[in-house]
């Protein structure tokens, strides 16, 4: 089971004493609990990856605390490493990390690092590698060899085969094809479903976080600007547009219909909703 | 992280130091260097202490960016003041066991470390000063006359702007390959010298790939764009000396020759 993660009056700012510097995030917090899938939204440059590299100990907050299971993850060097295998953290373009001879060695650098034997790093390494659909048969040949896509899948394999409690994916599916996103966000859901896993999700696709996401958090500017259900966020579709956010496809053909005056509710972000309600109102059109 | 290393480092400004043609600050950081080869006394340095501390006062570039660029230079420069200290002959003012600290020794020791750290914040505050663009095509328009002997000036000042444009590119990549491994439990902090320069391997090899990769779209990026090197290739911005380069550069010159003319009488 998963522990819950918890970040308090969080601020970071970067190249502290040069004319650089520059506050990426002021004074987050939130909590996320057990579980959870927690979706993040937020223009370019809001600090969105700033803010995840505190979840897992990779940047010092300048101001603040990041408590995993109740207890600060600065306490002492220990936790903080502890927190690496805990919260396991998938970047931006995660392929750009591969180094190794052979997709299984690579794989198989987190397990090695937490100082496993030999038979679990084995058996972690598969585990990971079924979980992105990465055929047994890849395991032995360079990474350096494979597409673009599969390149994505064995990086982020190379993350989950630490069997973390909290994985974050800084946008997963950036520059994959439909197919090939929709794949990699399954390999994700199994990997929750498998580990009862807490996932963070940084997305730019709307569609994506609506359809998985328990709840939402809206960055902007590195301030908190709205956060809740995905149904309560994408209610404010002003307030989306003005940060320069957009809602969901479904969301904003409800929005379009109810400007022409057809009676539909907007808060709908998923297409089964839509869908409910389309329905709903050709059966009310037939029997009028 | 890395991104803190100082080298090569650009900071936007408006100060005349800031405005000036980059030949002049080239030459200005030659004349600077030799003169301080040639100063040997408290009133020569002193002399260019004052160049120093005026140009970088006019600058308005922060002392502490300055001091922060030696850093690095650390190790050398303390090497190089104990090789000074124990080493140079002379008149004694300590001694243990086989070690004396004798009174040139000091001297000797406070003027190159003096020197040394002179060198590199004059030249700190070329670099600091000046666009990496604007620098490599001064140097150009300076090493123009080696053409003449065909000496490649274009194709290296191209690969220099190359090499300065991409150096903040590849710390930054750097960051982002460290931050990775590091999520994976990657520990770069502990072990001993063989461990450690193990740890490096996880780092080195992607960012290999990647700069060949980025290599590669570049030179295709710029045969797209028909670059053939430099024959019959024109500037967007031409470099035009101002009045106050002149002025600059008589103050350089004044400088050299005040120093020649100390040291002429051995001062
Ligand atoms: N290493 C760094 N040094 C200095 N400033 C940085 C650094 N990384 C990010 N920033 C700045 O911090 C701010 C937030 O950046 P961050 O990468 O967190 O944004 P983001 O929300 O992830 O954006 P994107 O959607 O483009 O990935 C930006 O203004 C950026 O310029
Ligand atoms: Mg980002």
């Amino acid at each position: 089971m998963s522990v819950s993660i918890e970040v308090k009056n969080l601020s970071h700012t970067y190249s502290v004493g040069t004319p650089f510097e520059h506050e990426a995030i002021h004074a987050l917090n939130f909590t996320v609990q057990p579980g959870e899938f927690l979706g993040i939204i937020g223009h370019t440059g809001s600090g969105k990856s700033t803010l995840i590299q505190h979840l897992n100990g990779l940047l010092k907050p300048t101001q603040g605390d990041v408590l995993l299971g109740g207890q600060s993850i600065w306490r002492d060097k220990k936790a903080t490493r502890e927190a690496r295998f805990r919260v396991g953290l998938v970047f931006q373009y995660p392929e750009y990390q591969l180094f190794e001879e052979t997709v299984y060695k690579d794989i198989a650098f987190g397990p090695k690092n937490m100082g496993l034997d030999a038979d679990e790093v084995r058996a972690r390494v598969h585990r990971a590698a079924g979980f992105v659909g990465v055929p047994e048969a890849l395991l032995e040949v360079s990474p350096f060899d494979l597409s673009g896509g599969q390149k994505r899948r064995v990086a982020i394999a190379g993350v989950i085969a630490m069997e973390p409690e909290i994985v974050i994916f800084d946008e997963p599916t950036a520059g994959l094809d439909p197919a090939g996103c929709a794949d990699i966000l399954e390999n994700i859901c199994a990997y929750r479903r498998a580990n009862n896993a807490t996932i963070i999700m940084v997305s730019h696709s709307m569609d994506d976080v609506a359809k998985l996401a328990d709840r939402l958090l809206v960055l902007r500017d590195g301030a908190i600007a709205l956060s809740g259900a995905p149904g309560e966020v994408f209610a404010q579709a002003k307030c989306l547009r003005e940060i320069g956010l957009e809602v969901p496809q479904v969301t904003q053909l409800l929005l379009e219909l109810q400007s022409l005056g057809v009676p539909v509710d907007t808060a709908a972000y998923t297409t089964q909703q839509a869908l409910a309600q389309l329905l709903s109102l050709k059966e009310g059109a037939a029997n009028a | 992280m890395l991104k803190d290393i100082t080298l090569g480092q650009y900071f936007p400004g408006t100060t005349l130091v800031h405005r000036l043609d980059p030949r002049t600050k080239i030459l200005m950081v030659i004349v600077y260097i030799v003169a301080l080869f040639l100063a040997k006394s408290y009133v020569s340095y002193a002399l260019m202490l004052a160049f120093l501390v005026t140009a970088v006062a006019i600058s308005r570039i922060k002392p502490r960016a300055l001091l922060k660029g030696l850093k690095p230079l650390l190790i050398i420069i303390i090497f190089t003041a104990v090789l000074n200290l124990f080493y140079s002959g002379g008149e004694p003012l300590v001694s243990f066991w086989v070690f004396t600290i004798t009174k040139e020794g000091v001297i000797n020791a406070f003027f190159l470390v003096l020197r040394i750290m002179m060198l590199v914040m004059g030249t700190f505050l070329l670099t600091y000063t000046t666009s990496p663009i604007a620098l490599t095509d001064g140097l150009e328009s300076l090493l123009k006359p080696l053409k003449k002997i065909r000496f490649p000036v274009h194709e290296l000042s191209m690969m220099m702007s190359i090499a300065l444009r991409f150096i903040p590119t590849l710390i930054e990549e750097t960051d982002k390959i460290v931050a990775a491994q590091k999520a994976r439990g990657a520990d770069f902090e502990s072990g001993n010298l063989f461990r450690r320069a193990k740890a490096l391997v996880p780092i080195l090899v992607p960012l290999f790939v990647s700069a060949f990769r980025r290599a590669d779209e570049l030179a295709d990026a710029m045969e797209c764009r028909c670059y053939h090197g430099g024959q019959g290739r024109t500037k967007m911005k031409q470099l035009h000396y101002a009045r106050g380069d002149f002025a600059v550069l008589l103050v350089g010159a004044l400088l050299l020759a005040g120093v020649i003319v100390l040291c002429h009488f051995g001062l």
